[in-house]
């Protein structure tokens, strides 16, 4: 009984959803799909130019929004194709330009355009169908109730039904069950029906998800070799003026103590006791390069036993959760630490919490991290920021970030980072 | 005194060797590599070990492991661990059976023979040897928290110093005040952290460390 009606309250739910999408289409879809087509038969008269990126926004906009409805209604997963706009793109009216011609030129543009042509006819049809096979059997069920009686004289069709007396009335009741049973079985799969329609048309072909695929590694790869450069033009300053440095004056002075050991073995000693001493910062110099290159820790312990040590050595107290059955590759577990280490670093300085949680966990393919603090929020991924740092390091790797903080706080950095353990 | 030491680098293998000699301690082996300083620890009951944390083959924390089992073989094995990086992390590990005898150091601080040479005596001699970096880290963690139960900065001194394991007698001549000074502030230390008062020295250290690796 609880099935059964488990099965009709989801039903119910699919028609007011089909309800919800058929007006979208009508309004949204229909609306959208003038504005951008008067928009851009404007174009040569200029004004299209200013008012095409605005509409083509708006239509992504919508576009978007049936795609987060498809999955959260029907899990029907829709990949979202837009190319990203540079973010340099000039000001003012040339921006807008160029802004034009960059959206004209992608390919999932035109695609929206064909799909909202699709999403007023067919796709209207579908989701108003799920709506209907639940709302037409209301009639039928007024029909019998009595509402016949207005029709005695003036035959009514209810379906293929005449009604025009009480007989015909039940009739009418009995086909509005029969459409209404139908509505049960189907109403969902109509609006499933429906997404699927729009996947049909908004989802990218296999080449076009494949040029995707190669800006973004395009992009990834960029950023990965600027980030190794600059990493080694920093490890190459540290040693110029750390270690190299101390080493030169550590070899100057053993050089005057040889001079000088017989002449003068007072200054001897002391100079000595300062070539020691430049030999032990030396070695302080490179212990901490080392560690910002890898840190021994991971080397020697892996990522669960490094963040520990990291932890350790907060100012805040920090409690580490890991379950990890293996080891991650050494590139991946590198990338990991370095993005928790930022993370923590930040959640120190900044959030003014004084508890952290770290959260290690391998579940679906993916490493997973979160960092939470109890600080104050607030932290946002902006440019320069650290976490925008961690964002471009996971980057390589096919990793993503994201960040919840609202003001008030918790903050909490949630990671993924797809690879397998061994 | 018999030792047995592990470290791969010949130069530094080699420089300890001719140093712990200089200082009349008997090398029973130097070995290179972890299942070799397994076996010597088993086979040739040292007085103490001094092992190096990274070792071949796998060139992980193999030295460390190679040493925390044959302590939980012999419980109370002298153990001079040496690294290029302290963590807290080992040093708890190292800690955790209390059973004291245990060193933690860094590797620097065989460029002061004498202080070395005390260091792994006094673990050979089932105290311990705590390296002030280690000792340090967890005074910063302790001090954004608490103030440390009000200690004055007299205190804190021969605390630290008291928790890298020294004697009354060595914390007395490096800050250059009397042994029974240095009494005085360890018993108003222990007063202070409420700590149970204790006339062995390693427990005294150990319940130290303990305080200040807690939170």
């Amino acid at each position: 009984m609880d099935a059964k009606r488990g099965r009709i309250g989801s039903a119910l739910l699919a028609a007011g959803r089909g309800l919800v999408l058929s007006f979208a289409a009508i309004a949204g879809s229909c609306t959208l799909f003038v504005l951008a087509l008067v928009s851009i038969v404007m174009i040569p008269l200029g004004i299209g130019l200013v008012t095409t990126p605005y509409i083509l926004q708006a239509v992504r906009k919508h576009a978007n929004q049936r795609r987060l409805l498809a999955v959260t209604w029907s899990d029907v997963r829709i990949p979202v194709p837009y190319r990203p706009l540079p973010k340099d793109v000039r000001s003012g009216f040339t921006g807008q330009v160029e802004r034009t011609t960059l959206m004209l030129k992608d390919p999932a543009t035109w695609r929206d355009m064909r799909w909202m042509v699709v999403d007023m006819t067919a796709g209207y049809v579908v989701a108003v169908l799920a709506a209907a096979l639940m709302v037409y059997p209301v009639e039928g069920f007024v029909l019998a109730a009595g509402l016949w009686r207005v029709f005695r004289d003036d035959q009514y069709w209810y379906g293929f039904v005449p009604v025009d007396s009480q007989a015909t009335g039940l009739a009418a009741a009995a086909l509005g069950a029969a459409v209404f049973a139908l509505g049960v079985l189907v109403s969902e799969r109509l609006l499933r029906a429906h997404f699927v329609l729009a996947r049909s048309v908004l989802a990218p072909t296999q080449e076009q998800e494949l040029a995707l695929r190669i800006d973004r590694l395009t992009e990834t790869r960029h950023e990965a070799v600027d980030t190794a450069a600059s990493e080694l033009r920093r490890i190459e300053r540290d040693l110029h003026d750390g270690a190299q440095a101390r080493l030169v004056a550590m070899g100057m002075n053993l050089g005057t103590v040889e001079a000088l050991i017989e002449k003068d073995p007072a200054q001897a000693k002391q100079l000595l006791a300062m070539a020691r001493e430049s030999s032990a910062e030396a070695l302080t110099e490179l212990r901490d390069l080392v560690r910002g290159i890898h840190p021994p820790v991971l080397a020697e312990r892996g990522l669960g036993d490094a963040v520990k040590a990291l932890a350790l050595r907060l100012p805040i107290p920090c409690d580490v959760d890991v379950e990890l059955t293996g080891r991650a590759d050494a590139p991946v577990e590198s990338a990991a630490y370095f993005a928790v280490s930022e993370a923590l670093t930040n959640a120190a300085k900044h959030s003014g919490a004084d508890r952290i949680w770290v959260d290690l966990r391998h579940g679906e393919g993916a490493l997973k991290v979160s960092v939470t603090d109890n600080g104050r929020g607030g932290a946002s991924v902006g440019a320069g920021s650290g976490l925008s740092g961690i964002e471009r390091r996971l980057g390589t790797f096919d990793g993503i970030m994201a960040v919840s903080s609202p003001a008030g706080g918790p903050t909490m950095v949630t990671m993924e980072i797809p690879c397998e353990l061994s | 005194m018999r030792v047995v030491l592990a470290e791969d680098l010949f130069l530094l293998r080699d420089g300890l060797v001719r140093m712990l000699e200089a200082y009349d301690f008997e090398i029973a082996a130097a070995v290179e590599t972890g299942p070799e300083l397994t076996r010597a620890l088993a086979e040739l009951e040292p007085d103490v070990a001094v092992v190096d944390v990274r070792l071949p083959p796998s060139h992980s924390d193999e030295g460390l492991q190679c040493a925390l089992a044959a302590r939980r073989a012999r419980p109370g094995l002298p153990v001079l661990v040496l690294s290029q990086h302290v963590e807290q992390l080992y040093a708890r590990e190292l800690l955790a059976d209390g059973n004291g005898g245990i060193g933690y150091l860094l590797k620097d601080r065989v460029f002061d023979a004498d202080q070395f040479i005390d260091a792994v005596r006094r673990v050979a001699a089932g105290g311990t040897a705590m390296d002030p970096q280690v000792i340090s880290q967890l005074l910063t963690r302790r001090s954004q928290d608490k103030p440390m139960g009000g200690l004055t900065p007299r205190e804190r001194e021969v605390m630290e110093l008291m928790a890298q394991g020294r004697s009354n007698a060595a914390i007395a001549s490096q800050m250059v005040i009397t042994e029974r000074a240095v009494a005085k502030h360890t018993s108003n230390i222990f007063g202070k952290l409420s700590l149970p008062p204790s006339d062995d020295d390693n427990r005294r250290v150990l319940a130290v460390l303990a305080y200040l690796d807690r939170g």
